[in-house]
């Protein structure tokens, strides 16, 4: 769309450890405001790409640029800035298991914005009842709720500073359908709520189609599709088209 | 049948070559130093970076303390017994020897000298490094394939401040503490067999505890404890930094972190002695 204010914008960025070229010059850009899901299989390099920007995993070269800024040679209070913007949520939940539920939702704001841990307390509180939890789970560890439950409390951490871009790591992974749905509804409700521009990567194409405004594919560390969600059916790739049936036939090979 | 069949089959066709066979073995100590050599590069940065972080804010004071209590009080039965018992030993161990030289009186001496300058900080260090070393591992190894290290990098939060430097911190300010109530509890393991087994006199064991030990004895093995605990905190959080995926990858960081820091240990206690006492 022209005259849009790109959020977030990747360039050409490539990624190799050792002989494995995973990253193949990822060029993509996401409006403000708005959600893009990226879809691809195992091993495509999604992981990689996500790290890349988050400043995790330091790209070999190319740029990603945040709200017009390059952010790849970013460092330490540059670095902390930026990171203030983002959002995580983990494919594994990625909860602190030494810390109370409210501790690991309230984490970013006591550490990283230096809020004090009774007023953290309350703002996590407020944030674990916007997921749908109550206020007695506040004091429990996390190997004491169960899967979907510590999904939620990844989402309150994730959202917790109110951040300007979220990232959804397979969101829906290891949940039963019901719960998955429940946690890509609560996924559109906190980051519309929010004003957020979210960058997911998953390969379950019903939360891909609930959650997103625009989908992209990547392959072999290329992306080789994007466009409105609406279009997935109609792509006219056959990578696409293989991908969205779960069909063993089509291009794509996989390794066995 | 497989090229490395082939390969084989023609290496035997052609017979054994000495030139080959060379070349071959110079790859492979090449090789094998090379690794080394990057192992050891690695862990110098490793290091150089977690006492960077040790000394630039953000600090952590309630995780330092959490890691001070961990290493210093709880560890402290186990050094405590191993003192104890050490110091028992030593007892009995340098009297059957000296006293076939009729030199009985020295026991008190050798007691104190050898729990102080050698006993105390490397087994306190040795033991320290299976109860903390593994721990460390084990905690931030687990902490590395569950992504919770990425999750910290994205909450604003750099993992090196977060982990690495209250540990070694604890480490370095702990065991010497650790040592030092070693050295007393060794040394009155070795006064309790002495009085009560070996019929010396209290108040002659005691004198002879005293009159050659010096300040220097116990400061040189404060500061190996130093050392010690330095080594032991660097190679559990090094190796559970740098841990692969899976439990595997978990336990083997646990191994490694272990079996490192024990060796390094060792090595570290002779180069230490030779630097206090040398000459003297």
């Amino acid at each position: 769309m022209a005259g849009a204010v790109k959020k977030l914008e990747l360039k050409d960025v490539r990624k190799s450890f050792g002989a494995n070229h995973v990253l193949r010059g990822v060029n993509i850009s996401i409006e403000k405001g708005k959600s893009l899901v990226v879809i691809g299989g195992s091993g495509t390099g999604k992981s990689v790409m996500i790290k890349s920007v988050l400043g995790i995993v330091t790209p070999d070269s190319g740029s990603i640029l945040v709200d017009g800024q390059e952010t790849t040679k970013l460092k330490g209070k540059d670095r902390d800035a930026q990171m203030r913007k983002f959002g995580m949520l983990f494919q594994g939940g990625a909860l602190f298991d030494s810390l109370p539920i409210w501790e690991n939702v309230a984490f970013g704001l006591i550490q990283g914005k230096g809020v004090s841990r009774k007023d953290a307390y309350d703002l996590a509180i407020e944030k674990l009842r916007s997921v749908g939890l109550p206020s007695r789970v506040a004091k429990l560890l996390p190997a004491e709720l169960s899967g979907g439950m510590q999904k939620r409390v990844g989402l309150a951490r994730a959202i917790a500073a109110n951040p300007d871009i979220i990232f959804f790591d397979e969101p829906t992974t290891g949940l039963d359908p019901i719960m998955a749905d429940v946690i890509n509804d609560l996924i559109v409700e906190t980051s519309k709520g929010l004003g957020a521009t979210t960058l997911s990567i998953t390969h379950d194409m019903h939360s891909a189609r609930k959650i997103a405004d625009n989908i992209a594919m990547i392959y072999k560390g290329e992306i080789i599709w994007h466009g409105k969600a609406a279009d997935i059916d109609h792509s006219g790739n056959p990578y696409v088209d293989q991908f969205i049936k779960g069909s063993a036939e089509g291009p794509i090979k996989m390794e066995v | 049948m497989s090229m490395t069949e082939q390969q084989d089959d023609a290496e035997t066709a052609r017979g054994f070559s000495p030139v080959v066979w060379l070349l071959d073995l110079c790859t492979r100590i090449g090789a094998t130093l090379l690794g080394f050599l990057g192992a050891v590069g690695r862990l110098s940065a490793f290091a150089g970076r977690g006492i960077y972080h040790c000394f630039t804010p953000p600090f952590y004071p309630r995780l330092l303390w959490r890691q001070l209590v961990d290493i210093g009080y709880y560890s402290l039965p186990v050094v405590g017994m191993t003192a104890l018992f050490t110091g028992m030993v030593l007892a009995l161990q340098s009297y059957t020897g000296f006293s076939r030289f009729s030199a009985e009186g020295a026991v008190a001496t050798v007691v104190v000298l050898s729990v102080t300058r050698e006993l105390a900080p490397v087994l306190a260090g040795l033991m320290v490094a299976g109860r903390i070393g593994a721990s460390i591992a084990a905690e931030i190894g687990t902490m590395r394939v569950t992504e919770q290290i990425d999750a910290l990098t994205t909450l604003s939060t750099h993992p090196f401040k977060y982990l690495i430097a209250p540990r070694l911190i604890a480490g370095t300010l702990m065991l010497p503490v650790l040592v030092l109530i070693a050295d007393v509890i060794g040394v009155y393991g070795g006064y309790i067999v002495g009085v009560y087994k070996l019929d010396f006199i209290s108040e002659n064991y005691i004198h002879r505890t005293w009159e050659y030990l010096t300040a220097e004895d116990v400061i040189s093995g404060l500061w190996k404890a130093s050392a010690f605990g330095f080594i032991v905190t660097l190679m559990g959080c090094y190796h559970g930094f740098n841990s692969q995926r899976g439990a595997q990858g978990v336990g083997a960081a646990t191994t490694n972190a272990v079996v490192s820091a024990s060796i390094l240990i060792l090595i570290a206690n002779y180069f230490l002695t030779q630097l206090f006492f040398a000459g003297k």
